[in-house]
């Protein structure tokens, strides 16, 4: 039982393979993370999953059906959310607005509806108000809930996007390095979001800089170098392995 | 439910009590012409803001949707001797289309290039009201039968005014839903709206296609109301303006929308003692209100209330 599935996959930019040839499977209800040294591929490989760029070769198989140059918002309704390494926060709103556009997909889009602003919207609304409050609350933002997102500090923010991404209600959710930029103690914070977000039964794809957390959580690693696998397996095997210890350490 | 201090009802409130109050100091039919010319430009501009405020989309060829509806009014009452409200409404679909075969390719489009491209399809269809001359009338514009049962300009007054309140009350109920939402994620962040699941596409073609819709709906009742059609409605300058205005009352604020529309209507007219000088004080005005609120108008003050609550 596989819940994404990546074979031969390649993407060139003007002659550089930045992801070369590249095949690994991802399990349900894992923390699966994916590291290597800068350059390596990574976000490049966030982007292909998620239908941001289109793979020059090979496919992405989410759960059991074909999705190679689907467009994001074909899989976010699929139940595939992300965040991104460099902040998207929608910042012309507050907080709990953009944890409610996260909801998009679950509220009555009817543009009638709206237009009239009928009571079905309205009652969605406060719904959904509700549902994103627990989610703010969930990753300790209850307190910004109706502070604009411009005022609001870099590592609130990196927390605002999870509980963004999490409103989508997604079996997949891929965090593109949530502890960069943030100093120990709100790491430990992220650190313990991801675990509590992992815990609800939906799988992770954590690609992350920091070594202490990602030896900690992850159940599966997959090391990248110059776009191709290096070597995957659990937290001791990767560890042990020579080639990761060369990669990283130059030789 | 209802919320006296929301700005949402609040400002509608205020809006409709402005309307109402306005005739006490209306003294003449000139006072009026300007007060029904405003609320046309405000709806426009309503419709507008929800592109470029709220969407984050630019556009320079607005004022052709304006005259479409103005023309297909004309064309249809006047040549074809189609019912006027008939004629509205299928002004109103014949440019809702038109925008949107254009929106899908256009909207791809960022920035500069979306400018220029609007700016292109505004002039084209500027130059074929232009050179139609045979539907048109060309460069002096035809003449349009008013509506029979709008008998006098007071009737048009409130007339106008319940139609700017109506855009208004629609603007804030399609903002504050999570199609609004969605476009102000648009604006904020389109990756990041589209891995939520926003098709971004589909909520940029719709808002265009709307702000297009209020566009010709005013087009074809300035027609009714002003009895004449020229090619200039849907200029190069006009477009401008409605632009100006939407960015002078303030970006993502429906009542700046209106409060821009009312002081870019009023202020030539204001300033016509001023002869030889009034496009230099005009221009003057813009640039300092820019510089020194470049929020615009209505968010700018409001945000000084707000500051000011704090303390």
């Amino acid at each position: 039982m596989t819940l994404l599935k990546v074979n031969n996959l390649s993407k060139e930019f003007g002659g550089v393979r930045a992801i070369d040839d590249l095949s690994f499977t991802i399990n349900p209800g894992t923390i699966h993370s994916i590291i290597g040294p800068n350059g390596a591929g990574k976000t490049t490989l966030f982007n292909l999953i998620t239908g941001v760029y289109t793979p020059t070769t090979g496919s992405v198989i989410y759960d059991d059906e074909g999705v190679t140059g689907f467009k994001p918002y074909e899989l976010a309704s699929r139940g595939m959310s992300r965040t991104f390494q460099n902040l998207q926060i929608f910042f012309n709103m507050t907080a709990i607005e953009n944890v409610m556009v996260g909801a998009h997909l679950h509220l009555n889009r009817s543009f009638i509806s709206s237009f009239f602003g009928l009571p079905s919207i309205k009652a969605g609304d406060a719904n959904c108000r509700e549902t994103c409050l627990e989610l703010l609350d969930f990753v300790g933002l209850l307190e910004y809930a109706d502070t604009d997102t411009d005022s609001m500090p870099y590592g609130a923010l990196k927390r605002l996007e999870i509980a963004r991404a999490l409103a989508t209600k997604p079996k997949i959710l891929l965090l593109d390095e949530p502890a960069a930029g943030l100093n120990p103690a709100e790491s430990r914070d992220i650190d313990e979001v991801i675990k509590k977000v992992a815990s609800r039964g939906i799988t992770v794809v954590l690609v992350e800089h920091d070594m202490k957390m990602v030896m900690e959580i992850s159940d599966h690693i997959l090391v990248l170098d110059y776009g191709r696998k290096l070597t995957e397996g659990t937290a001791q095997e990767v560890r042990n392995n020579p080639d990761v210890i060369a990669a990283y350490l130059g030789g | 439910m209802m919320n006296l201090k929301s700005p949402r009802t609040g400002g509608l409130l205020a809006l409709i009590v402005v309307i109402c109050l306005l005739p006490l100091f209306l003294d003449n039919a000139f006072h009026y012409e300007i007060a029904i010319l405003i609320a046309f430009n405000a709806i426009v501009c309503v419709g507008l803001n929800l592109l470029i405020g709220y969407g984050g989309q630019i556009s320079l060829g607005h004022g052709a949707f304006v005259g479409l509806g103005a023309y297909a009014s004309a064309i249809l009452t006047m040549n074809q001797g189609w019912n006027p409200l008939l004629s509205l409404l299928a002004g109103a679909i014949f440019t809702g289309f038109l925008a949107f075969i254009i929106a899908r390719p256009i909207l791809k489009l960022k920035g500069h290039y979306l400018a220029m491209a609007t700016l292109g399809m505004g002039i084209i269809i500027s130059i074929v009201l232009n050179t139609e001359d045979q539907h048109t009338g060309g460069p002096d514009g035809m003449y349009v039968d008013g509506l029979a049962f709008m008998e006098t300009q007071m009737y048009w007054y409130w007339f106008v005014g319940a139609l700017l309140t109506f855009s208004v009350w629609a603007s804030l109920n399609l903002i504050h839903s999570p199609i609004g939402r969605a476009l102000r994620a648009v604006h904020g962040s389109e990756v990041a709206a589209e891995v939520v699941g926003v098709d971004t596409t589909r909520f940029k073609v719709m808002i265009f296609v709307v702000s297009a819709v209020f566009a010709s709906v005013v087009g074809s009742f300035g027609a009714y109301y002003s009895n004449f059609v020229t090619p200039d409605i849907a200029g190069f300058f006009h477009s401008i303006e409605l632009v100006v205005m939407v960015v002078f009352g303030g970006m993502a604020s429906t009542f700046g929308a209106v409060v821009g529309a009312a002081i870019l209507t009023i202020l030539p007219q204001v300033l016509t003692f001023l002869h030889d000088y009034e496009h230099l004080v005009f221009g003057l005005i813009l640039m300092l209100t820019m510089i020194f609120l470049p929020k615009g108008l209505v968010p700018s003050i409001a945000g000084l209330f707000k500051r000011g609550d704090k303390k």
